[in-house]
């Protein structure tokens, strides 16, 4: 690794392969502490999900350089910017970085144009990877260019706001909760924007949010936090298959299927998905064949029988294995954990039936699945 | 056509360039330490907010009697002066600069200090994360929001640093030309019985007062003014 300290950022081609980030950050305020040592992949949307005050927008503030307190390490790809054994500080307007605020922090005194290009003007043109026409039509911004930063809605805000932070072509994008401030009609405003972003772009994303939507929906892997320290991390699936402690706030989480597209039945309006383990019906989703497309699957939306029925207005009816049965919040009910192949769902069934159908681990049973839910 | 004289003239320019050159000096001066004091979070900052308001709660006339015997020959700011070649400030313009400055400080320090503790610190990290240094973030977003402040600090300075009397007394004394300034020539009027003369400086400086205030409360910037603090 080379490693080259000349008052400016030793910079990399930005196709470069190897651009793991390793960060470790020791920050204290008052009586919390974040003590962090992670590696991040260098490719997809990372979510960093925890309560609020679990540390993650603190996380994400010592990656930006935005707390010049935090003790520790960044390396992204072959380039330090902090190593505090070394002496190593890059303030935050030299990192290559992105920032979205929860509450898009556009400047009230320029117009949504001199907002968008204050970054871009920064960059050396040689370095950016992405143009203004470009991140234009990403975003679907064109026609806000000459409003009033305070005069648009808060999704507009928050779109013009991304905007502003790519079109410094980052090497990662840091999104602190960028859709918390925002009610829910906006959400699904902003959410197939994102979900663009993370198909097209090439470099890192960091999310930090507590929302289990954004999760299922964005995340390609999932950093959790808790009280300023890393619970549980890696890929989103194998992460979610893996909950079994009712109090965890992932717990009530069904489970997500990554399926590809198989077939259409137009005619009776019904598309064919197929996954690691087993294939699904939903009504149609005018797809191309191939399309890999999210469905998550709610614990109430599953019930479970011992043989499988046959007359049946149920679509869906899966082989599945008992692999764990947890308890819920709610002492009448438990969370029966089945595995279908490498994928795991969940289904909430009542402590009741669970002793009349004499469910424990090692059964094979019959999932029928009411309803599932596209993601992307 | 206004009774004025030449002396009267004389005077109302020697007050205008005070203040001028007063005001400038203090936005100059004011705004790092109106930064600094709105930032800050050191323990230092108490004693120098205290420091700074000082001037608002004493007598014109004790302040301008240390400012004297700090400038004469045997205080630090004499021996200063002497130690760099140059005249004595007592009774001179410079001194009348040198005191006024201390003394129109806090209406030119606490707006500005308002106004930059009014911007969302949340501005500045976007400007950072955009990659403005601390430069470009002072230029192009703190300068901008903070204009009413700007005004608001640069008006109530010129104004409090014309109706200066008893500072500018002490210090200055009575010099035509050097040191006579506007309200020093009104007393001067008063004592010799000339009322007319006395009346038609008199007016002219209520009618400018009231004038530098309407620009201040029409342009809205009043609100950020002197001892209203968040």
């Amino acid at each position: 690794m080379v490693l080259a300290w000349v008052g400016t950022v030793f910079c990399v081609d930005h196709e470069s392969s190897n651009r793991m980030i390793k960060a470790r950050f020791d920050r204290r305020l008052g009586d919390f502490r974040l003590a962090i040592d992670i590696t991040v992949p260098s490719q997809g949307v990372t979510i960093i999900f925890g309560a609020s005050g679990s540390g993650k927008t603190t996380f994400l503030r010592c990656m930006a350089g935005l707390e010049p307190e935090a003790l520790g390490s960044l390396v992204v790809g072959d380039q330090v910017w902090q190593d505090d054994d070394r002496g190593i500080y890059l303030p935050c307007h030299r990192r290559p970085i992105g920032y979205v605020f929860q509450d898009a922090a556009l400047f009230p005194h320029l117009s949504v144009e001199k907002n968008l290009v204050f970054g871009l003007h920064r960059v050396a043109s040689e370095r950016r990877w992405i143009s203004m026409d470009q991140v234009i039509n990403l975003l679907g911004i064109g026609h806000l260019l000459k409003r009033d930063p305070r005069h648009l809605s808060g999704g507009e805000q928050q779109r013009i706001a991304l905007a502003r932070a790519l079109l410094t072509s980052p090497q990662i994008l840091l999104l602190d909760e960028p859709l918390a401030a925002l009610d829910l009609s906006m959400k699904r405003e902003i959410l197939p924007y994102l979900e663009r972003l993370r198909l097209e772009l090439n470099i890192p994303i960091l999310y930090v949010t507590h929302a289990l939507e954004e999760l299922t929906r964005l995340g390609d892997h999932l950093v959790q936090m808790d009280q300023g320290q890393v619970t549980r991390e890696g890929p989103i699936a194998s992460v979610l298959s893996d909950l079994t402690q009712p109090s965890d706030p992932l717990g009530e989480w069904g489970g997500v299927l990554f399926t590809v597209i198989a077939a259409h039945d137009r005619l009776s309006g019904l598309t064919d998905l197929s996954f690691q383990g087993g294939a699904i019906k939903t009504p149609l989703i005018d797809r191309p064949l191939g399309t890999s497309v999210r469905l998550s699957v709610a614990p109430n939306d599953i019930s479970l029988t011992l043989h499988r029925a046959n007359e049946t207005s149920i679509l869906n009816i899966i082989d599945v294995l008992i692999t764990d049965v947890t308890t819920t919040q709610d002492p009448h009910q438990v969370m029966v954990h089945l595995a279908i192949g490498e994928t795991t769902l969940k289904a909430r069934i009542t402590r009741y039936s669970l002793g009349e159908l004499k469910l424990s681990p090692g059964m094979h049973v019959f999932a029928q699945i009411k309803a599932v839910s596209l993601l992307t | 056509m206004l009774p004025l004289d030449a002396e009267a003239i004389d005077s109302i320019l020697l007050s205008l360039r005070l203040s001028a050159t007063v005001t400038g000096l203090l936005i100059l001066l004011g705004t790092p330490l109106a930064w600094w004091l709105a930032r800050t979070r050191s323990p230092l900052k108490g004693m120098v907010e205290a420091f700074v308001v000082l001037p608002l709660f004493l007598p014109p006339t004790v302040l301008g009697f240390y400012m004297l015997l700090a400038m004469g020959p045997r205080g630090p700011i004499g021996a200063l002066t002497k130690a760099l070649g140059l005249q004595g400030l007592p009774f001179t313009f410079s001194g009348l600069v040198v005191t006024s400055m201390l003394y129109s400080l806090p209406f030119v320090v606490q707006p500005l200090q308002n106004a930059f503790a009014g911007i969302p610190p949340r501005m500045l990290e976007a400007a950072q994360s955009l990659r403005a240094g601390p430069w470009a973030t002072f230029g192009r977003i703190v300068l901008p929001l903070s204009k009413r402040g700007f005004v608001t600090a640069a008006v109530t300075g010129f104004a409090h640093t014309i109706g200066e009397f008893g500072v500018v007394l002490m210090v200055g004394g009575n010099i035509p030309s050097e040191t006579r300034l506007v309200s020093i020539e009104i007393y001067d009027y008063v004592e010799a019985f000339d009322y007319p003369k006395a009346h038609t400086l008199a007016g002219l400086m209520v009618a400018f007062a009231f004038f530098m205030l309407l620009l201040l409360y029409g342009f809205g910037v009043g609100r950020d003014g002197l001892l209203r603090r968040s």
